[in-house]
C-alpha cells in the first residue's frame, strides 16, 4: 500500500492561505493545510472584509486588486454558499478644498489604471448617504467595492478545498523544513513529519517568524488595527464611506497612530468603524487614544453615530513587507518553497487573485498578473 | 416628578427606576425585538441583559432598570433597533 | 497612595474602609446612585467619611491601573468622563443571576430571581401577582422571603435535593442562622423541581413545572401546567469578571485567581467579592477588608477578616469546583428555544453554526451571532460554552471569547469620541 502524501501543504489557514488550498485543489492538487491553531481564527477573523479598488493607486497591488475582481464571482459560485457578499460600492469623501482636490486628483489617475472612480456632487453623495455630515465638499463614487463576512468566507474556501480531498490540520504547528539536495521534501511539525512536494507559508503577520523557522528569513511585520463596532441599527449606511485621507494612512510606514476614517454597515445591522493603522509590535492591548481617534472621526463623518452605543473593539495585525507590496512566489533559495503573503489590509480582497497566481505558477501556467513585484526575492524582503 | 411614557403623563416617587415605574404600572413589556418582533421588557434587572430597553429623550438603548427619570423626561416603547431622534 | 476601588457593594464598602483606615486616598467608583450594591438594596450605606464617593460611575476600559470613568444618569449620551491613575486597584464588581435557557424564558413576566428581589426590596414593587420562584441555591429563599411580604408565591422549587445548602458557604461561614430567618419558607421548598417551559403568547401566563433526576434530566411523566403571571428564575451566579480580564487578572474556574490577600496575577491589582467566588455578603465584606488593607499596605494586617476569609474561601473554591450544573439540563430545550436573547439565536442556529464547522468560541459567536449583542455574552456565554461542548464532545476552545470586553460597559460613539485621556490636574 502505497501512502499518498500531499503535493502541496499550506501553512496558515486564514483567508490567503484558504485561497491557496482551494486554487490549488482546483487545479487537481493533493492539498494539506496546517494551522498551529483553529482554522481562520487569525488576522482573517479580525478584519471588516474589504473588496476594494478604491483605497489603491495605480500600480501592481491595484493590478491585482482589480484581477482579483474580475475572479471573485467564479470563485462565489465554486464556494456555493452565502458569504455576505455585498457589491455595495465605496464612497471617498473629502470635507475640506484640499481634500478634495486631491481626491480628485487620485481619482482621475485610477481611472487610467481601469478603476471605475465616478467623480460625484455633494448633492448626490447626500443623496446616496442621507446620514452623509452636510460638509462635503467634494466625493467620489466607486461602485466596484465590496463586503463580504471574512470569517464565513475563509472557512467556506476551507470547505470547498476539502470536498475536492484537501486535508485540513488544525492545531498543528509547522517547525521547519527538511531538504534533499537543496529543495523541500517535507515540513518537519509538532505532529510528524510530512513529506511533500512543496510549501506555501501563508501565516501572514508571523510569515516572517515561519520564514524563519523554515531556514529562509523574509521580512514581514505586523501593522496593528483596530475596528469599532456600534449596536444593531436600522439601515444607516449604504456603502463603504471614507474619508478621504483613507490611501495617505495604508502607504504610510510610520510608526505612530495613523487613522483614517472607513465606516459601514453590516447585513447584522452594526456599524464598523476602522481603521487605524499602528506599530506596536503584536502588543494587544487597548490604547483608548486608538478607539477614540476612531469615534471622532465617524462622528464628523456621520453626526447621527455620536448617539449610538459602540459595543466593542476588535482588532488584529495585518501583515505588510517594508515596500507595502504583497508577496507571492517562490522563495529563491529553496526550490519547492513559496510565499503568499504581506497583503496588509487587503487579504481578503486579494485572496482571489493570491490563490490563482500562486497556483499559475506553481503549476507553470500562464499568470494571470505580472508576478515580478511580488517576486520574494526583492529589495527589502529577502536579506 | 412628572414624566410622560409612550404620551401619558405619570407621577413618579424619587427613588424608582424607569423599570419599576413601569411594573407597577402594570407594564411588563415595553420593547420589540429587532429580528422577531417579540416583545421584551426587564430580564436580569442588574443592567447586565439589556433587554429592558426604552427611549428616552429620542435616545433609545436607555436600561429602563438602571435609569432613574428625570422631572421631564419623555419616555416611549423602543421598537427594535432604532436610530437617534 | 491612591487606591481605586470599582464596586460599592459589600466587598467594595469594606475594602474602602480598609483602605482609608490605613491612610490611603481613596476613590470608590460605583455604577448606582447608592451605596450597598445588590445585596444592601433598599438599606442606607455608607462608606468611611474620608472616601471620595463616586455614584452613577462606571469604568468603562482599563489600561493598566489607569481607569477610565463615565459619571451620569445610565445610558444617557451626556456623561462626564475622567481618568483615574491608581496605585492601587481593589475590583470588587460583583455578580450577576445564572439562569439556565429552556423554553419561552425570553418571555416578558419571566425575571431573574434577582431581578424581583431588587424590585420588591429597593422598589416595593412586585413582578407579578401569582409567582413561581424556580431554580438553585439557598439565594432562592431570601428572594421568596421578600417576594411574599407583598404578593403571593405559588410555589418555591429548589432543582437539587437540599443538602446543596447545607455545603454552601454561606452554611460554612455560619450563616444557618442567617437562613433560619428564612426557615419559616423551607417547609414549602419543593425540591428536584424546577420550571422547564413557560408558556404564553406576549408575558407569561402558565409554566410547566416537573420533577427532575439528579442529572436535571424531566420525569416526563410529572410534568405539570400551573397558572402564574411571573417566574422568578435563578441557578446560581456569574461573575462579572470583565475590568478584571481586560486588566489581564489571571482565572481560575472561572474567578479570578487571588492569594491570601487578596492581590491577583497583576500587581497592585486586588480583587474581593464575588469574582473570587460566590461566597455571600458575609465573606465578601472580610475579603474586601483583606484586599483594601493590602491595596494600602496598611501596617497591620486585619487578621480577624484574614482569617474569616481563609475560612470561607475553602469552601467557596470546592464549591465551585464541585458543582458544575447538571447536563440534563440540556434536554429541556427544543431547536425553537433562544440562547443568545439579544440576538434571538435559537439552538437549531447554534447547532447550524456547529455544523457548518464553527469549532472555536470565537468562530462560533461570528457564524452563529450569539453574544455579539448589547449584553456581548453575559447572559448567554456560559450556556451557549456549555452547549457547544456538549455537542462537540470536547472543551470548546477559546470559550474565553465570550468573556472578552475591551469595553466594559457600552458607552455611546460620541462620548468615546470625546473622553479625556489624561487624569486632570491636581490642583
Amino acid at each position: 500500500m502505497r501512502v499518498r502524501y500531499p503535493d502541496v501543504v499550506v501553512v496558515g489557514s486564514g483567508v490567503i492561505g484558504a485561497a491557496c488550498a482551494e486554487a490549488l485543489s482546483a487545479a487537481g492538487l493533493r492539498v494539506t493545510v496546517l494551522d498551529r491553531g483553529p482554522l481562520g481564527a487569525g488576522t482573517s477573523a479580525a478584519g471588516e472584509g474589504n473588496v476594494l479598488v478604491s483605497d489603491k493607486e495605480p500600480g501592481p497591488e491595484l493590478d491585482l486588486a482589480l484581477a482579483s475582481l474580475l475572479l471573485w464571482p467564479a470563485l462565489l459560485d465554486r464556494l456555493g454558499v452565502d458569504v455576505e457578499w455585498d457589491a455595495k460600492g465605496g464612497l471617498v469623501v473629502a470635507t475640506s478644498p484640499d481634500a478634495a482636490k486631491a481626491l480628485a486628483e487620485f481619482a482621475a489617475s485610477q481611472r487610467t489604471a481601469g478603476v471605475d472612480a465616478r467623480p460625484i456632487t455633494p448633492t448626490e453623495a447626500l443623496d446616496r448617504e442621507p446620514h452623509l455630515t452636510r460638509a462635503v465638499v467634494g466625493a467620489v463614487h466607486y461602485p466596484q467595492d465590496a463586503q463580504l463576512q471574512p470569517v464565513l468566507v475563509t472557512k467556506a474556501l476551507l470547505a470547498t478545498a476539502a470536498s475536492r480531498g484537501t486535508t485540513l490540520r488544525p492545531g498543528v504547528r509547522a517547525l521547519g523544513l527538511r531538504r534533499t539536495a537543496g529543495a523541500v521534501s517535507a515540513v518537519v511539525t509538532d505532529d510528524g513529519d510530512l513529506p511533500c512536494g512543496a510549501v506555501v507559508n501563508a501565516c501572514g503577520p508571523w510569515a516572517g517568524e515561519t520564514a524563519t523557522a523554515f531556514d529562509a528569513p523574509i521580512t514581514v511585520l505586523p501593522r496593528r488595527g483596530v475596528v469599532l463596532v456600534t449596536a444593531a441599527l436600522p439601515p444607516t449606511v449604504r456603502h463603504k464611506v471614507y474619508d478621504a485621507d483613507y490611501v495617505g494612512a495604508v502607504a504610510s510606514g510610520d510608526a505612530d497612530l495613523q487613522v483614517s476614517t472607513v465606516v459601514e454597515s453590516t447585513a447584522g445591522g452594526t456599524v464598523l468603524i476602522g481603521s487605524s493603522r499602528e506599530r506596536v509590535g503584536f502588543d494587544a492591548s487597548l490604547r483608548v487614544e486608538v478607539p477614540r481617534a476612531l469615534a471622532k472621526r465617524a462622528v464628523a463623518l456621520f453626526p447621527v453615530l455620536a448617539d449610538v452605543p459602540v459595543l466593542r473593539a476588535y482588532g488584529g495585525f495585518r501583515p505588510y513587507a517594508p515596500d507595502h507590496l504583497p508577496i507571492i512566489g517562490p522563495d529563491p533559495r529553496t526550490p519547492g518553497l513559496w510565499h503568499t503573503t504581506g497583503h496588509e489590509g487587503a487579504g481578503i480582497g486579494l485572496a482571489a487573485a493570491t490563490g490563482r497566481l500562486l497556483t499559475d505558477l506553481l503549476t507553470g501556467a500562464e499568470p494571470v498578473v505580472d508576478p515580478t513585484p511580488f517576486r520574494v526575492d526583492r529589495p527589502g524582503v529577502c536579506p | 416628578m412628572r414624566i410622560t411614557i409612550d404620551g401619558e403623563p405619570h407621577d413618579v416617587p424619587p427613588n424608582r427606576t424607569l423599570a419599576a415605574v413601569l411594573i407597577a404600572a402594570g407594564r411588563q413589556s415595553w420593547r420589540t425585538t429587532r429580528t422577531n418582533d417579540r416583545p421584551r421588557g426587564v430580564f436580569c434587572g442588574i443592567g447586565v441583559c439589556f433587554d429592558c430597553l426604552l427611549v428616552v429623550n429620542g435616545v433609545p438603548d436607555v436600561r429602563a432598570c438602571q435609569r432613574f427619570p428625570a422631572d421631564g423626561d419623555v419616555v416611549r416603547t423602543q421598537h427594535g433597533a432604532e436610530l437617534p431622534e | 497612595m491612591r487606591v481605586v476601588v470599582v464596586g460599592g457593594g459589600p466587598a467594595g464598602l469594606a475594602a474602602a474602609d480598609a483602605a482609608a483606615q490605613a491612610g490611603a486616598d481613596v476613590v470608590l467608583v460605583d455604577s448606582e446612585p447608592r451605596l450597598g450594591g445588590q445585596y444592601h438594596r433598599g438599606t442606607e450605606q455608607h462608606a468611611d467619611p474620608r472616601v471620595r464617593h463616586l455614584p452613577q460611575s462606571t469604568v468603562w476600559a482599563t489600561e493598566g491601573r489607569r481607569l477610565h470613568v463615565r459619571t451620569g444618569p445610565a445610558d444617557s449620551p451626556h456623561r462626564t468622563g475622567q481618568v483615574l491613575d491608581a496605585d492601587a486597584v481593589v475590583l470588587a464588581t460583583g455578580a450577576h443571576d445564572h439562569v439556565v435557557p429552556f423554553p419561552g424564558w425570553d418571555l416578558p413576566g419571566v425575571y431573574t430571581a434577582g431581578a424581583a428581589q431588587t424590585l420588591a426590596k429597593a422598589q416595593g414593587v412586585a413582578v407579578g401577582e401569582r409567582v413561581v420562584v424556580s431554580g438553585t441555591g439557598p439565594f432562592l429563599l431570601p428572594v421568596a422571603t421578600s417576594l411574599v411580604k407583598i404578593t403571593r408565591v405559588v410555589a418555591l422549587l429548589e432543582a437539587n435535593g437540599l443538602g446543596g445548602w447545607a455545603r454552601h458557604p454561606w452554611a460554612a461561614a455560619g450563616k444557618l442562622g442567617e437562613l433560619a430567618g428564612y426557615a419559616p419558607l423551607l417547609p414549602r421548598v419543593r425540591t428536584r423541581t424546577a420550571v422547564v417551559a413557560a408558556h404564553g403568547e406576549d408575558r407569561v401566563t402558565a409554566v410547566t413545572v416537573a420533577r427532575l433526576n439528579p442529572d436535571w434530566s424531566i420525569r416526563e411523566d410529572t410534568r405539570r401546567r400551573i397558572a402564574v403571571d411571573a417566574v422568578c428564575v435563578g441557578h446560581g451566579f456569574t461573575p462579572r469578571l470583565d475590568l478584571a480580564v481586560s486588566i489581564g487578572c489571571h482565572l481560575v474556574n472561572g474567578f479570578v485567581r487571588v492569594d491570601a490577600t487578596g492581590a491577583t496575577s497583576v500587581p497592585g491589582v486586588y480583587a474581593a467579592g464575588e469574582i473570587t467566588g460566590i461566597g455571600g455578603a458575609a465573606l465578601a465584606a472580610a475579603e474586601g477588608t483583606v484586599a483594601g488593607a493590602a491595596a494600602a499596605r496598611a501596617p497591620h494586617p486585619p487578621l480577624n477578616a484574614l482569617r474569616a476569609v481563609r475560612r470561607g474561601r475553602a469552601f467557596a473554591a470546592a464549591l465551585a469546583a464541585a458543582h458544575p450544573l447538571p447536563s440534563g439540563r440540556h434536554t429541556w430545550l427544543t431547536p425553537d428555544t433562544t440562547l443568545c436573547r439579544c440576538e434571538e439565536v435559537t439552538v437549531r442556529d447554534l447547532d447550524a453554526a456547529l455544523t457548518r464547522g464553527a469549532a472555536d468560541g470565537r468562530t462560533l459567536k461570528l457564524t452563529s451571532r450569539a453574544g455579539l449583542g448589547l449584553c456581548q455574552g453575559r447572559v448567554c456565554g456560559r450556556e451557549v460554552t456549555a452547549l457547544a461542548t456538549a455537542r462537540l464532545g470536547h472543551p470548546l476552545p477559546d470559550a474565553e471569547a465570550f468573556h472578552r470586553r475591551p469595553f466594559a460597559t457600552p458607552l455611546r460613539l460620541g462620548e468615546l469620541a470625546d473622553t479625556p485621556l489624561l487624569p486632570e490636574e491636581d490642583p
